[in-house]
């Protein structure tokens, strides 16, 4: 009985060398995880609209990304450019793009492509057209228009 | 020479240091997930095609002008009242459904609607046709798809909720996390082929 409770021990403290260990192998996780968008925006970051109906988009390495804005640069004069990669395209090259993508990935997984539009609300659908008049003449068929998801949408 | 002891580093604060640097990175970390409305676009026609002679009656035209005002089958439209007039016209089911296989699907039996003669036949044969003009407005264009998603989405889920006990949306999660579900997936294709989607771009005019 005396062996529980007669002695008055102090309470070891707890032993916190460990920690920063911890601390740093979580902060290299995230260091590591977080992606420093991959892509530099030549155009007005995309003002996405808002939609209730959207699907999630699953594979991440199947997507490729279109981007439709106005120009940063003012040497490309205004009105909606498209944006591929790193550089400000022309409709026209959209099919190489495609076609570069495709190239990187595996051939059974073509079919699972799909392309996304980022575009800015206030670009014309005109411009969307001619990008999907593009898409469908290479084959390019699943498309997702980038849009944020909300519960409600003010009318 | 007596020798030195080193002192040792105070590694107390390395914890705090490291604490800061990743709250830094657990803010600006953006998991962002692309989301979007998914479309599928038709396959380019051979081009000797005949488009096929599909009636008045079950197309639902929809024009969005250079102004971003709506015009549905012929009347001026606010975009609020678009959703119902959708869900009425594809549930009206005035007819007989469309000939699969050579199977009739019959009289649409699921069907709420008026059976309107005047409206569509049977929701596998009711297009929705979205036109608008090339200076329309994106934002005004996806706000559209959006409404038209919608009334989709409601007359799947009432149906589902009818014959399953559970909404359309659910239905798909549930399926989602179990794939090889036999049972679910008969009932998600089901309830697609009930409603299937048929939302048509058509070639938008242009500005001149």
């Amino acid at each position: 009985m005396s062996k529980f409770g007669g002695k008055k021990k102090e309470m070891p403290a707890v032993n916190t060398a460990s920690l920063p260990d911890i601390v740093f192998m979580l902060l290299f996780f995230f260091m590591v995880t977080t992606t420093m968008r991959e892509t530099n925006l030549q155009i007005e970051n995309p003002r996405l609209p808002n939609a209730t109906e959207v699907k999630k988009l699953e594979k991440k390495s199947l997507v490729s990304t279109i981007y439709v804005g106005k120009a940063k640069d003012k040497k490309f004069g205004t009105g909606d450019k498209i944006q591929l990669n790193d550089k400000i395209a022309s409709p026209d090259m959209i099919a190489d793009f495609i076609y570069s993508e495709r190239a990187q990935r595996p051939e059974a997984e073509h079919k699972f492509m799909t392309t996304s539009i980022k575009a800015d609300i206030e670009s014309s659908v005109g411009t969307i057209t001619d990008i999907k008049l593009r898409l469908r003449d290479v084959n390019a068929l699943k498309l997702s228009l980038s849009s944020r998801k909300v519960s409600e949408i003010q009318q | 020479m007596a020798r030195r002891n080193t002192p040792e580093i105070n590694a107390g604060s390395m914890a705090d240091i490291a604490f800061l640097l990743l709250i830094f990175f657990l803010v600006t970390t953006t998991m962002d997930v692309d989301s979007g409305i998914s479309k599928k676009l038709s396959e380019k026609p051979p081009p000797d095609y005949v488009p096929p002679v599909i009636k008045e009656r079950n197309i639902f035209e929809v024009n969005i002008n250079r102004n971003n005002k709506l015009l549905v089958e012929g009347d001026e439209m606010e975009l609020k009242d678009l959703k119902e007039a959708a869900k009425k016209f594809i549930d009206n089911g005035g007819g007989e459904g469309k000939i699969e296989n050579g199977v009739s699907t019959g009289p649409c039996t699921y069907c709420k609607g008026s059976k309107d003669p005047s409206s569509s036949d049977h929701p596998n044969k009711a297009i929705i046709s979205v036109q608008s003009d090339r200076l329309t407005e994106y934002g005004m264009y996806i706000k559209v798809q959006n409404e038209l998603l919608r009334a989709y989405t409601e007359l799947r889920n009432r149906l589902a909720l009818e014959k399953y006990n559970v909404t359309y949306d659910e239905l798909e999660d549930a399926f989602k996390k179990d794939m090889n579900n036999a049972s679910l997936k008969k009932k998600v294709e089901d309830i697609k082929t009930s409603y299937p989607q048929i939302i048509s771009d058509a070639e938008p005019t242009s500005a001149n």
